[in-house]
């Protein structure tokens, strides 16, 4: 019901559009006839009703519809761009994960000291940042800055595209070469997540640590790093579970920006280029899949609470 | 208020000031374009070869992005806000008459409100901004159209909680017509959590309204703003980074300004929900 609903507004939204597609994607010389042929080739001449119907009986059947541009079909095109975009998210969401909670339990265990003060400020300031500019920095310095600081030649990371494009690499260079593409990418979508996470965990361990059981567990005598490694995070895991699950779709979607300038093959610049040339089928298949995994992301959170919070059970 | 909201806020009307006065009092036109070659990409705190000081540095066609940087932030910040409100203001309505008709009316504003939410606000964004020409105006009801939901549900649950106090049943006793129970005493009550929601939508909206100007989707140049400020700028990176740093300390500088500004207003009158923090793109 819900996944009808949100593919019958991605249609009627891209249908919306003015602008006929058509026009765009003949050749400039063309004449108004060849515009038409085009029209009639692709069925975008047939009434709406008939369009609807005909791409919601082909998306049952799992199937996307082709590409106005690249003339071949969306799930080929999404297909080449979904790894990409799920390697980059998931990659900075276990690095977001992991760095968010380390610095929010650092906060909250240093709790009014001038860490605390100076992280939160730190992680403020950089969950404001929009996620771009923190990549163009990057570059700068890694760029700019490491030729005019005369930083070692390893620090000189490759900015843009997923490999070297002479791609002559096979087996681990390979695997390396990608890896050192990705490692500015993904430090930036990190980053702008880790900020996020650890403001929340930061409120959430500085809760916990004040209750009694925390007390009673250090006046048994445990070390600091256990109290908080088994009684505390234990405890604030749930909350923070579910929030990353609910952030996925958010890291996915933030990668538009991230891939635009680093120029990856991903699913954020197939959709900004398919909005720009009214490649409809490429936009509302992009689109769909985006809502999939919105909601696929919340069933994970719902299902995944009972599994870590044993208190939970439904 | 606590001390760091109260910096935020006398930041912000600092930055507002600032932002309507430069402009006005600048002695170049941030506009125009003169001798490029002979003002174009000074660094910071560097004088062109014309003899004219530069506080931040020109841009490639000899603009003083100090200048223009704030002419955009009157763009960026007026969008930002407008797009904020405009979001609360429909969400409140949607979320009010939802709540007080019931009924079909109410499945029908949360299913469509359901279904917008499960699209990341990004993609929205694109999708709708893809259907008008780009400009203020597009960017303005693209965030109001995208950001409505939210607030819609927090503004619902709150009537629907409204409703049932005593003074609602006394006013409706006293003859009071439907429309004015709704509209004079029970959304006047349930209105803490859309403010609180709209407060923290103004940085969120700024933010959101620069990556689109950044992706050429929002506000077209020769108007700047942070965004296409930055991706001015963003070929330059290598042998002039200044010139798409600047404005994104700007971006910063404002965005952080709201948000500590709305942290304070929510600590005082709601607790903190994972939700809000995911939907941050």
């Amino acid at each position: 019901m819900l996944i009808w609903l949100v593919v019958t507004l991605t249609f009627v939204l891209v249908r919306l559009a003015p602008g006929d597609a058509a026009a765009i994607l003949v050749s400039p010389t063309a004449t108004p006839e060849d515009a038409a042929r085009l029209r009639a080739e692709l069925a975008l001449d047939a009434p709406v009703v008939v369009q609807y119907a005909k791409w919601m009986g082909g998306l049952l059947r799992g199937d996307l519809g082709e590409s106005f541009t690249q003339r071949r079909p969306v799930s080929a095109v999404l297909g080449e761009a979904i790894p990409v975009s799920l390697g980059l998210g998931l990659s900075s969401l276990l690095l977001t994960f992991v760095v968010g909670v380390a610095i929010g339990t650092l906060q909250a265990a240093r709790r009014g000291t001038v860490v605390d003060t100076a992280l939160t400020f730190a992680t403020t300031a950089v969950y404001a940042a929009p996620s771009y500019w923190l990549a163009l920095s990057l570059i700068a310095v890694f760029t700019y800055g490491a030729t005019v600081w005369g930083l070692p030649a390893a620090f000189r990371l490759p900015a843009f595209g997923l490999r070297d494009p002479a791609g002559t690499e096979v087996g681990w260079a390979a695997v390396v070469d990608v890896v050192r593409h990705a490692i500015l990418p993904v430090t930036v979508l990190a980053a702008v997540g880790a900020a996020g996470i650890a403001r929340y965990a930061r409120s959430t361990v500085a809760d916990l640590a004040g209750a009694e059981w925390v007390r009673t567990a250090r006046a048994k005598g445990l070390r600091s790093g256990v109290v908080y490694g088994r009684h505390v995070l234990a405890n604030a895991l749930p909350p923070l579970v579910v929030l990353l699950a609910l952030s996925l779709p958010g890291v996915v979607a933030g990668s538009v920006f991230v891939e635009s300038v680093f120029a990856w093959p991903g699913m954020g610049r197939v959709m900004v280029g398919a909005i720009a040339s009214r490649d409809y089928p490429v936009v509302m298949g992009a689109t769909v899949l985006y809502a999939a995994l919105v909601i696929l992301a919340n069933l994970a959170a719902d299902l995944a609470l009972p599994l870590i919070d044993p208190r939970r059970d439904s | 208020m606590n001390r760091l909201a109260r910096f935020s806020a006398i930041l912000l009307a600092v930055l507002v000031g600032a932002v309507i006065l430069v402009p006005m009092l600048a002695a170049t036109d941030p506009l125009a374009i003169g001798d490029v070659l002979a003002t174009r990409l000074v660094p910071p705190g560097a004088s062109d070869r014309l003899g004219r000081f530069h506080l931040l540095g020109t841009d490639r066609f000899g603009r003083d992005l100090f200048v223009r940087m704030m002419l955009a932030g009157r763009i960026s910040l007026a969008v930002g806000m407008a797009g904020s409100v405009l979001a609360g203001v429909v969400g409140t309505v949607v979320g009010a008459v939802a709540a007080w008709r019931g009924g079909a009316v109410d499945r029908i504003a949360m299913a469509i409100s359901d279904a917008l939410l499960s699209i990341p606000r990004l993609i929205l964004l694109l999708l709708c901004a893809a259907l008008w020409r780009p400009g203020a105006a597009t960017v303005l009801a693209v965030l109001g159209a995208t950001g409505w939901m939210g607030v819609a549900r927090l503004v619902r649950g709150d009537v629907l909680g409204v409703r049932a106090q005593p003074y609602v049943s006394a006013a409706q006793a006293l003859g009071a017509s439907s429309r004015r129970v709704l509209w004079r005493h029970v959304v006047p009550n349930a209105l803490g959590p859309a403010i609180v929601a709209t407060t923290l939508g103004v940085g969120n909206a700024i933010l959101l309204e620069s990556g689109l100007s950044f992706l050429g989707l929002g506000i077209q140049p020769p108007a700047p703003s942070w965004g296409n400020m930055i991706a001015g700028g963003r070929d330059l990176i290598v042998t002039a980074p200044w010139v798409a740093i600047a404005p994104g300390l700007a971006l910063i500088v404002t965005v952080l300004a709201c948000t500590l500004l709305g942290d304070s207003l929510r600590d005082r009158l709601a607790g903190e929900r994972p939700r809000d923090l995911a939907e941050r793109a």
